[in-house]
This record gives structure tokens, sequence and C-alpha cells, in this order.
């Protein structure tokens, strides 16, 4: 299901953009690149901040633009919302007022009904008398994207909405932006440099450098793609959607399912059904080529490889399916070659340790 | 004391200099918008225009303006044309000739202060629904609203002071083109100092108290600035 086609194509002579996708209309889409990569400026393409010569965009069964056609719609005609880096609240007005400036420009019944219950989960009902130059830096971006969430958004854009922000700050906002996505139904394009926020945040993952887009696909499969550097990088994981099974109160662990099986875990205090994100470190996965009878890993799960590259520092990246799952291992480049590992190959692999990331 | 004659000068200079303000922040804004986002070649030439009056010397504006809107200038034909008749020596003309004057006082406190509002704000604005003339109305004008207010009173107090113009274009009508700074002149010519005296005072505290004002409590520069 593709909902968000983009084609832009805009040189500045040292910088040009150059990219073609296809992004779910639902769940958070992560832009993932380092400064210069084009991120920015293609979110701010598909707001239609900066016009693109060359571009064609639609949300939703709806064209915002087509060059061809000479066809624009202004930003302020287009129904999403976006987050900026900077807060960029108006500084003339109080929080509410600011809330508001959108609202009373938009048609009745289109938002308000979810300004409450935004204010409520940005937990911001307590300053709305205040001006901005009395908030913090944190409180400040989360009025922005109340201010944003409250128009009631057909698409939601946030550019890279920590990054001015301390690393308090960042774990203040952080867990209000997972439970956002959670309940909002409509897509997240989330401009970010950021591992963490990666795999914390994104159901598909863009990466761009240099203006195009090296690879774009579900999260886990876009982390695990060996042609990509993020496989290479000593913190290089993959992010995997669960959901709690079974509690084993014996052992104090629980048991979660995902798309290829499932798996073991220490206690997790929620219900059986609730999401999780779980993130397993390439260097926590080792691979067997027999079922491994005696180990004190409970994790261990068949498996297919379906890459191996050269890491750094003699390191092997192997590329692996695990059911509909795919999973990123590091071991070094010895293993390697003594086990003989080829693509296509059966075999087991041990996860030493995942961690829970909501 | 001021006598009628004193007070009818000083009534109808504070009506051209009401009206000519609001001419020139009428023309001077969106004037100085353009003139803040513009990137045209143009940028340059406009902006020597408009502070050209603070240069030159008042009575060649106002023999320019004299050709012009005389009965031989482009204007002056025009204006008769219209049915106007010729502008010089009459209280019309005489606006015109102020807010040319004083122009330079209105649209470059705005474009100082325009040029402080952010990129970032007016595209905040564009992304909550917001039309540039929207834009314009809700965020520049309530952001630069100092800048509005240097601009009205310099504007103001510029076209109370002027002289030079108003005895080239204007001459010396009473109740028609007779302003407090020409009425001053016309009491030194007839040695009448203790009238000039007064009306003097009058000016002097005024122009005071305007930049007093600008200085203390809008905590601008009024200085207009040219070649910023």
């Amino acid at each position: 299901m593709t909902t968000i086609q983009a084609r832009f194509q805009l040189d500045y002579g040292d910088f040009k953009l150059d990219v073609d996708l296809n992004l779910p209309g639902t769940g958070v889409t992560v832009l993932f690149g380092h400064s210069g990569s084009g991120k920015t400026t293609l979110l701010r393409c598909i707001a239609g901040l900066q016009r693109a010569p060359q571009g064609f965009l639609e949300i939703n069964g709806n064209v915002w633009q087509d060059s061809e056609r000479d066809l624009f719609l202004p930003t302020y005609k287009r129904p999403l919302g976006y987050v900026f880096q900077e807060a960029n609240l108006f500084p003339h007005l109080t929080v509410r007022d600011n809330l508001l400036y959108g609202l009373k420009r938009i048609k009745q019944n289109q938002g308000s009904v979810k300004l409450d219950q935004t204010l409520e989960l940005l937990g911001i009902g307590h300053l709305m008398e205040r001006m901005p130059e009395h908030l913090s830096g944190g409180e400040r971006q989360r009025v922005a994207i109340a201010r944003a969430l409250a128009l009631n958004p057909e698409i939601l854009l946030m550019d890279e909405p920590l990054a001015s922000l301390d690393f308090k700050r960042k774990q203040e906002i952080l867990p209000f932006l997972s439970c956002l996505h959670q309940q909002l139904d409509i897509p997240v394009l989330y401009v970010t440099h950021s591992q963490q926020e990666v795999a914390q945040l994104a159901d598909t993952l863009v990466i761009l450098e240099e203006g195009r887009a090296l690879a774009s696909g579900p999260l886990a499969e876009t982390q695990s793609r060996l042609d990509v550097p993020l496989a290479q990088d000593r913190e290089a994981a993959t992010v995997w959607q669960a959901t709690v099974a079974e509690h084993e109160a014996d052992y104090h662990l629980t048991r979660v399912a995902f798309a290829g099986g499932s798996l073991s875990l220490p206690a997790v205090d929620a219900p059986v059904g609730t999401p999780l994100r779980i993130q397993i470190y390439a260097r926590d996965v080792s691979i067997a080529l027999e079922a491994p009878t005696a180990t004190s890993i409970l994790n261990v799960l068949s498996a297919t490889i379906t890459g191996i590259a050269d890491g750094r520092d003699g390191q092997s990246v192997v590329r692996l399916q695990i059911g509909d799952q795919a999973l990123l291992a590091h071991i070094t480049r010895k293993s390697a070659l003594m086990l003989g590992l080829q693509i296509g190959m059966a075999i087991y692999v041990q996860i030493k340790g995942t961690s829970i990331l909501n | 004391m001021l006598t009628t004659a004193d007070l009818d000068t000083l009534l109808l200079t504070c009506k051209i200099a009401g009206i000519a303000t609001s001419l020139m922040l009428l023309i001077g804004t969106p004037l100085a918008w353009w003139l803040t986002r513009t990137s045209s070649s143009l940028k340059g030439i406009v902006n020597t225009l408009v502070a050209l009056p603070l240069v030159l010397p008042p009575s060649v504006l106002g023999f320019y303006l004299l050709v012009l809107m005389g009965p031989a200038g482009p204007v002056g034909k025009l204006t008769t044309w219209l049915g106007l008749g010729t502008l010089p020596f009459t209280f019309a003309g005489l606006i015109v000739a102020s807010v040319l004057y004083s122009i330079p006082f209105v649209v470059q406190p705005l474009q100082a202060s325009f040029s402080g509002i952010s990129e970032q704000a007016l595209e905040a604005a564009a992304t909550l629904r917001a039309s540039p003339l929207d834009t314009f109305f809700s965020v520049v004008v309530p952001l630069a609203k100092p800048g509005f207010l240097s601009a009205g009173i310099l504007g103001f107090a510029h076209t109370v002071g002027e002289f030079g113009v108003v005895l080239m274009v204007g001459g010396n009508i009473p109740d028609k083109t007779r302003v407090v700074s020409v009425q001053i002149y016309n009491h030194v010519e007839a040695l009448e100092y203790s009238e000039a005296h007064w009306l003097a005072g009058c000016l002097l505290l005024f122009s005071f108290s305007v930049l007093l004002v600008l200085y203390t409590v809008l905590k601008t520069q009024p200085v207009a600035h040219p070649l910023k």
C-alpha cells in the first residue's frame, strides 16, 4: 500500500537532490542521513517551503506538485502539520493563541476535537496562558508539536524536532513521540541523524546520502541492508516489532512473538498483546551451524543467510532471514571463514541480548 | 501668546502631517516589505530613490516638484487633463511634496524592523494555513509594531519640521499652505520676535518629546539608516 509518492530533482550547483520515493501512508517514516544529505531539503520540498523545479508529489491520492502540469500547491493550502527544528512559536502570542492560530484558519469541525486530546498527551495543558519566551526548550517543542497536530493534518512532517534540545530534554520528549506514534493514524515523515531516534520511532527507513536515497523500506529490512554504511556501524542493530505473548512468572521471563517466531525476554511489565519494539545489536548475535544443545542462551532461532559482506576491523557482516524478519549479525571474519558461511545456508543464531525500546 | 493666525497654522500643519503620514504608511509599508524581501535588481535603485530626500537640499526637491507639477510639467499636464488643475500652491500639492520629502523616515524604520523578522516565523505561518497576506497582518505587523510606531512618529515629526519644500511648492497662503515653520519665518521677517518665540518653542517642545519617546519608551534608533 503506497500512498506517498515523492519525486524531486533540484540542483543548487554544490548540492543536488534527486529522489524517487514510494512511502507507506501509515506509520513513521524516518528520513535518515548526515548533515548535507538532503533530508531536510526533501522534507521542505514535500511541505512546499522549497520548490523543486522538477517534482511530483502525491499524498493520499491528492497531487500537491506536478512540474509537468506546472502544478504547485502553496504550503498554506497543503493539509499538513510541520514541526521545525527550533520550535518556531510566534513570540507575540500566548501558548493558547499559538495553538489556535492554525485552528482558526481551517474549516470548522476539522480539528478542535483533537486539541484537548493532544494537550493531554503532550502534557502542556497548564502552559496555556504563558508566552513562548517563558517556556523551557522542551516545553516549547511540545507546544510546537501540539500546534501542528491541532490542525488534524493528513500528514505530519517533523524536521529534527529534538536536535536543538539537550540530552535531558530529548529523553523528556521521546516518550511523547513514541506515544504519538501509537495514537496517530496519519503518516509521519521524520527527519533525523540520530540512530537512537531511528530505533525508537521508525517503521519505515529512508537512508539519504548526497541528495540520493540509498535505501528505503521497512525498518529491519533497511537496517540490515549490506550495501548501506549503517550495517557496518559498531552500533548496527535491527529493530523488530513484537507483541507480548506469555508471561513465565516462575522464571521471571516474558515470551514475545514476532513475525518469524518468538523470543524470551526478562519479564516485561505489560499485559499480553502489548506491542513492543525490540532492538538487537548485531554484535549480540552469534551463528552456529548446528542447533546448540547445551547452551545457556535462551534465544536460539533457525535462520537463513541472505548476505555476507566484509565489515570493518576484521569483521564480517551477515544478513539473516528468520521467517519474515531480517536480522543483522557481526561476527569475526575468521569465524565466517571457519564455518564456511555462504548465502542460502540454513544456520542457527543465538541472541545474547535484546533491549526493549518502549 | 499665540495668535489666532498662529493657531490656524498649527492646526493646518497637524492636518498636513497627519494626512501625509497616513499616506506614507499606506505607500511605505508595501514598499518597505518589498525592499526587505526582494532579490530584484531594481532594489538598489529604489532604495536610492527612497533615501534621496535625506541628502537632497529641500529647495532642490521643491524646485523639481514645482517644475513637474506646474502647468508645463508632465504631472501638471496630467492633473489639468484630469480636471484637477495644477498642484503647486495648493493643499493637495503640499501633501504630495510632504510625502515625497518624508518617505525615507517611514520606509527605513519599517525596513529595519521587517528585516528583523525571521523567515522561519513566516514559514511557520504558512504551515499553519495562513496565506501570505494573512501572514503579513497576523505575524509581520504585530512583530513589527515598534517599527510602525517609529515610522509613524518620525514621518509625522519630519513633515511638521519641513520648510524649504513648503516654501517652494506651497508658498505662503493662509489656511491653505501656511504651516508653522513658514509662520515663524514670517514673524521673524516682521521682527515679531515674541510671537516667533512662542511658535518656535512649541516646535522645540514637540520635537524633543517625540525623540524622547522614541529613545526611551520604544528604545529604537529614530535616526534614519541610509545604506543599511
